[in-house]
């Protein structure tokens, strides 16, 4: 590549960077602020492009370009408003990342809403009236337009930069991330400053969203790449600055560029193609930034924030009510393979919830007990899942060495994700641990000659017995129960009670003897290995896998379950399992909108549990125990 | 052989010598109490002995061996239990088994993975809470204690590995007056049983005067007074630098 070339790729990266920029900001504000992670965050911004378009198209010419930029920008700010006034402000005082399940929720409803207005084909708006040309730059042409994104992107900087710092406004946004109870003590009305910042956030990634329209076609998937895109850079950038966002934006978009521009290349021992790393570039350099710089590159640590949920309670052993409960529930399980005869679904239903509440028990361990927020516990599952394959497939050995191999891989990649992990906390260790976890994904999906790509691995079927849905489910059955009884088990020994004392107050645990950073780490490890035997088990329990199947939104759905069981109890991730699980295969047949469905119903249950479903149910019969 | 031995303790922020060659010891059993007026230097100090700063330069002996810089974690194993100005506990788990984690860790089990750490050092967690006075409380969770509770709590936790030195930072802040002479009358008899030496901050002057055995002030980073109360009380530098006018001498009964 000429030198030429090379600045012209680094020109093309500015003006992808504001994209990133107007989206990342947005997020930084409101997280600041409320401390929600709104996964949402990206359907605004496809909101913006998907609206814009439709002024564009309908209206026409100049006022309906430039003038739907700007009604496009006050619409989804409205949306926002109201997206905080009628849902998040009802769930604020529920458990930490609560909140996320209501966003999260929101992402399938906007989605679907979507595909409802405006169907499921892409749209390319028009040209942007009066800025349709091009200018020379380097003996290439580049795009008015796109000079004009590269300019925009600064000034909303320096307005922004100057709204915070020398407004009213901007005062007590400053002021509110740094603490903001004491913001509230001094008598500033917090519901109108959240309604006004998440506004304000929504109406960034509206504009953004609606700047695209002349550039990419508005499409349905935009929504999580977004959303991803936005994570790494407010992470990069330090949570809160927006200096550091725009910073961030521009890094992560030449760093895109660049590989791009780069392409192939015969380094003599082989050939590295760079315009595929483009897909774990950014996540690359996250790991780097964070690993390197704990809160970012421009970012301060986080300010305390004390807790508005209710502390836990201490965990107690099972109930004799909560051990019949769960004979009775194994009794039926292990009858279920009679019953089902006469229809094999529900036994194909009964394998994914075992592999589902597997997977969401391992993850609650560190989650919960741990305190470690992981965002990217597909990594694991997917380690366990791939090597498992992966044994079968290259070394044909059997399924019971392979289903042993599964725990032990996903254990390796644990141990070494983990120990840089439990060196941050909070939202950078989520962000740190979703980077694994792409990063992995993006190995399984580029490593084609191991791999398979993006075919996956297929013919992974159970040898005899084994390969009757019943037998299997059994087997499903018996190491589900052992995953769960053994973390259980370890939580009420010393290394669970040294978890949840390291959580409670790092402090305390380092003045009383407990290294808390290795004691978190070896929960981090042993949650990846139990999560593998879920991998594992689901590899052979469909026959293949394939890249697909550990994307980041197996991580979200393992979040979900967790959150929606009741982070705060032990029985909570098996409930919240089998309940997401049932819903996703069965509410996923009935309609072609059955993301809006279960959007819908994760939003009541979220209304009506903000404790997790076995939270608000022990509640209950504690308050009905309470009565005489 | 003294318990702790401090010699020419410095540490610097940026431009400030918050902690300015600082030199002391204390005693086996002794009640030492060190006091200043804000911004003295007392916490860099007690954050340095107890390991969550590493001194810029200068020694901290503990009964013959250099801790200077180590791990908070390992200081601890040396037999140095601490108290924190704002009470730490574990507020999801019950009163004992708050105090079963520090015997736990003691006994090295930390890592054990099969046996039910409820049932683990019950006995001694319990009697523990019996010295503290709070054994009625064992079962409930620990967040729902008054803070003052709280505190005898972290006293309970802080006797649990036997130290042979213990470290108070403001160990009655945020207490009423009545509380404050009711929990230092119990440190002090706990540790004369035990012959434990004590280190401790205080801002409040009754308690100081009424329970140290010796005292010593630090103003600006630098120790300057270190005797016994009365000879503190009329040392007339200590008057200039921390007590001004003296007035605050007016209500202490000599």
């Amino acid at each position: 590549m000429t030198f030429s070339a090379f600045l012209f790729q680094a020109l093309n990266g500015l003006s992808t960077a504001t994209g990133l920029f107007f989206i990342a900001v947005g997020l930084s504000l409101i997280f600041g602020v409320s401390r929600i992670i709104n996964i949402a965050h990206g359907s605004l911004y496809m909101l913006g492009t998907y609206i814009a378009y439709s002024f564009a198209t309908r209206i026409g010419g100049a006022l309906g370009f430039w003038g739907g930029i700007v009604a496009t920008t006050l619409i989804v700010g409205a949306i926002g408003a109201l997206i905080e006034v009628l849902l998040l402000r009802r769930v604020y005082r529920a458990p930490e990342l609560f909140q996320l399940l209501a966003t999260f929720a929101l992402v399938l409803v906007i989605n679907d809403a979507v595909l409802w207005l405006w169907g499921p084909e892409d749209l390319l708006g028009p040209r942007a009236p009066g800025l349709r040309g091009s200018i020379e730059v380097l003996g290439r042409h580049l795009p008015t337009y796109d000079l004009f994104l590269i300019v925009i992107g600064p000034l909303v900087l320096v307005a922004l930069h100057f709204t915070l710092a020398r407004t009213r406004f901007g005062r007590l946004v400053r002021a509110a991330t740094q603490d903001r109870e004491m913001v509230s003590a001094l008598g500033v009305n917090q519901a109108v400053l959240f309604t006004s910042v998440f506004a304000l956030g929504a109406a960034l990634a509206g504009f953004g969203g609606a700047l695209q329209v002349a550039r990419e076609p508005a499409n349905l998937a935009t929504d999580l790449i977004a959303i991803g895109d936005a994570f790494v850079v407010v992470v990069v950038g330090g949570m809160g600055s927006i200096t550091g966002a725009y910073l961030a934006a521009v890094i992560i978009a030449e760093v895109k560029a660049i590989c791009i521009g780069i392409g192939v290349v015969d380094f003599g021992f082989g050939t590295v193609n760079f315009s595929k790393l483009t897909l774990v570039a950014e996540f690359l350099v996250m790991a780097i930034v964070l690993i390197v710089r704990p809160y970012g590159l421009l970012g301060r640590p986080q300010g305390q924030v004390r807790s508005v949920a209710e502390p836990e309670d201490p965990i107690r052993p099972a109930t004799p009510a909560l051990k019949a409960l769960g004979i009775v529930t194994l009794m039926f399980l292990l009858c279920l393979p009679l019953v089902a005869q006469s229809s094999p679904y529900l036994l194909i239903l009964g394998i994914d919830v075992l592999i589902a509440i597997i997977f969401a028990t391992s993850l609650h361990f560190i989650m919960g007990p741990g305190g470690m927020h992981s965002f990217g516990h597909a990594a694991y599952f997917g380690l366990g899942a791939y090597g498992a394959a992966l044994l079968v497939k290259w070394l044909a050995l059997p399924m019971g060495v392979a289903l042993t191999a599964a725990p032990l891989v996903a254990l390796a990649g644990a141990l070494l994700f983990g120990w840089f992990a439990v060196r941050l906390s909070g939202v950078y260790l989520a962000m740190l641990t979703l980077a694994f976890a792409q990063i992995v994904w993006a190995l399984v999906f580029q490593w084609e000659t191991l791999t398979g790509g993006s075919n996956g691995v297929i013919g992974v079927w159970p040898p005899k017995p084994f390969d009757k849905a019943s037998v299997y489910f059994l087997l499903t059955l018996v190491l589900a129960v052992i995953a769960v009884l053994l973390l259980r088990r370890f939580l009420f020994a010393p290394f669970g009670y040294s978890m949840r004392a390291g959580r409670d107050s790092a402090l305390r645990a380092e003045a009383i003897g407990i290294d808390v950073k290795r004691v978190h780490w070896l929960g981090f490890a042993i949650a990846g290995a139990i999560c593998g035997v879920a991998g594992g088990l689901f590899a052979f329990a469909k026959g293949s896998i394939s890249p697909e199947t550990i994307h980041v939104s197996r991580s979200i759905d393992g979040l979900v379950m967790v959150l929606l069981g009741g982070i705060q109890t032990l029985t909570g991730p098996i409930v919240g399992a089998s309940v997401f699980a049932t819903l996703q295969d069965t509410v996923m047949r009935q309609t072609e909108y059955w993301r809006a469905l279960l959007g819908v119903i994760i939003l009541l249950l979220v209304m009506a549990f903000p404790q997790g479903i076995v939270g608000a149910f022990s509640s209950l019969w504690r308050r009905a125990g309470a009565k005489p | 052989m003294s318990v702790l031995a401090i010699r020419s303790l410095s540490k610097a922020f940026g431009g400030v010598r918050a902690v300015n060659d600082v030199t002391f010891e204390i005693e086996r059993g002794e009640f030492l109490a060190m006091i200043g007026p804000n911004g003295a230097g007392k916490s860099t100090c007690f954050n340095m002995i107890n390991g969550q700063l590493k001194p810029d330069s200068g020694q901290i002996l503990f009964e013959g061996s250099d801790i200077a810089g180590l791990e908070p974690r390992a200081i601890w194993r040396f037999g140095v239990g601490r108290t924190f100005q704002v009470a730490a506990t574990f507020s999801s788990m019950t009163v004992i088994e708050n105090v079963q984690m520090a015997l736990i860790s003691h006994a090295g089990e930390t890592y054990e993975l099969w046996r039910a750490a409820a049932e683990l050092h019950r006995d001694r967690a319990l009697d523990l809470l019996s010295q503290v006075g709070m054994r009625e409380a064992a079962d409930r969770p620990s967040r729902e204690l008054a803070y003052g509770d709280i505190k005898r709590i972290e006293l309970a936790i802080a006797l649990a590995n036997q130290p042979r030195l213990l470290l108070m930072d403001e160990p009655t802040a945020g207490m009423a007056p009545r509380e404050r002479n009711d929990l230092i009358a119990l440190v002090k008899q706990l540790v004369v049983e035990r012959g434990t030496s004590v280190l401790f901050t205080e801002h409040s002057m009754d308690v100081v005067f009424a329970f140290a055995d010796r005292v010593i002030v630090l103003a600006r980073g630098r120790l300057i007074a270190d005797g016994d109360p009365a000879a503190i009380r009329n040392n007339v530098q200590v008057r200039e630098v921390y007590f001004g006018t003296g007035k605050t001498f007016a209500g202490v009964p000599q």
